[in-house]
């Protein structure tokens, strides 16, 4: 992956560089997979390689394809950079073990979830407790979403089932 | 013990692909690299599945490999037509509306 970055700040053909940022993703996809996230692995590749490679081909079609070499040194955005990454990495320094059973989200809510849930919800399935009642505003938030992507397609579908109708008629 | 020479040799047939999507003369040089690097993670996630004792992940493995077509044919149309519209189709004259 690191290779993959360098080369990416290094090459000046935007082409080579859309293609080998499409293999980022993918490294990450797997990365994600490893550390079983697998969810995240899939919008990783769906969004990452599919969607978004395909969006620079399209920006790379309207303004060319070679980099054009700035005017000066850049070392301010480069400061920002490092001084980011490395607030992060200390970040991480406090997080407990991955898979790490006193870490604090299984000490918090999760003993409340087992032992209360159906009481308190009189739901007889944890994870549905969980979704449609302890977490029921963004579980309504997500089916909106998905509701109006949904709608999306099917007016897109319908608008080429419309078009294809007139040019029959144009035809006829 | 296999599936980790498995996985060993597939690392090095990403790497591979990796130099051919970086040194490719011709555009479609990296096109497949990219494609084959898909399918390399494909296998990749296939064998990570078996390495750890979960083989279910054979279905999200071949969940990549649906978007890894769809994308490899999506960046083929795009560069053949300069649209994912239909060649010639409705998109052209729909323009002039």
């Amino acid at each position: 992956m690191v290779l993959t970055v360098l080369l990416i700040i290094r090459l000046h053909n935007l082409f080579a560089i859309v293609m080998l940022s499409g293999i980022f993703s993918l490294l990450a996809a797997t990365f994600f997979v490893v550390v079983d996230g697998v969810d995240v692995a899939f919008t990783e590749a769906a969004v990452g390689a599919g969607i978004s490679t395909v969006l620079m081909l399209g920006a790379l079609m309207l303004c060319g394809r070679t980099e054009k070499i700035p005017d000066r040194k850049t070392v301010l955005p480069l400061l920002v950079a490092v001084v980011t990454g490395a607030a992060l990495v200390y970040g991480t320094l406090d997080m407990p073990y991955y898979g790490d059973p006193e870490a604090p989200i299984h000490q918090h809510v999760a003993p409340r979830y087992i032992n209360d849930s159906l009481a308190e919800t009189s739901v007889p399935n944890m994870v549905t407790a969980v979704l449609a009642s302890y977490r029921g505003y963004d579980t309504l938030g997500e089916v909106a979403v998905i509701f109006t992507a949904g709608i999306g397609v099917l007016v897109l579908l319908s608008r080429i089932k419309l078009g294809r109708r007139k040019e029959d008629e144009d035809a006829a | 013990m296999m599936f980790a020479a498995a996985t060993a040799a597939l690392c090095v047939a990403m790497l591979l692909a990796l130099v051919r999507a970086l040194l490719g003369p011709t555009l479609f040089d990296r096109v497949l690299a990219v494609n084959s690097f898909g399918t390399k993670t494909v296998l990749m996630i296939a064998m990570l599945g078996f390495l750890t004792d979960r083989p279910d992940f054979t279905d999200i493995a071949l969940l990549y490999a649906l978007i890894n077509f769809v994308g490899t044919l999506a960046v083929l149309k795009f560069f053949r037509y300069g649209s994912f519209a239909r060649p010639g189709g409705r998109a052209q004259q729909g323009e002039g509306e």
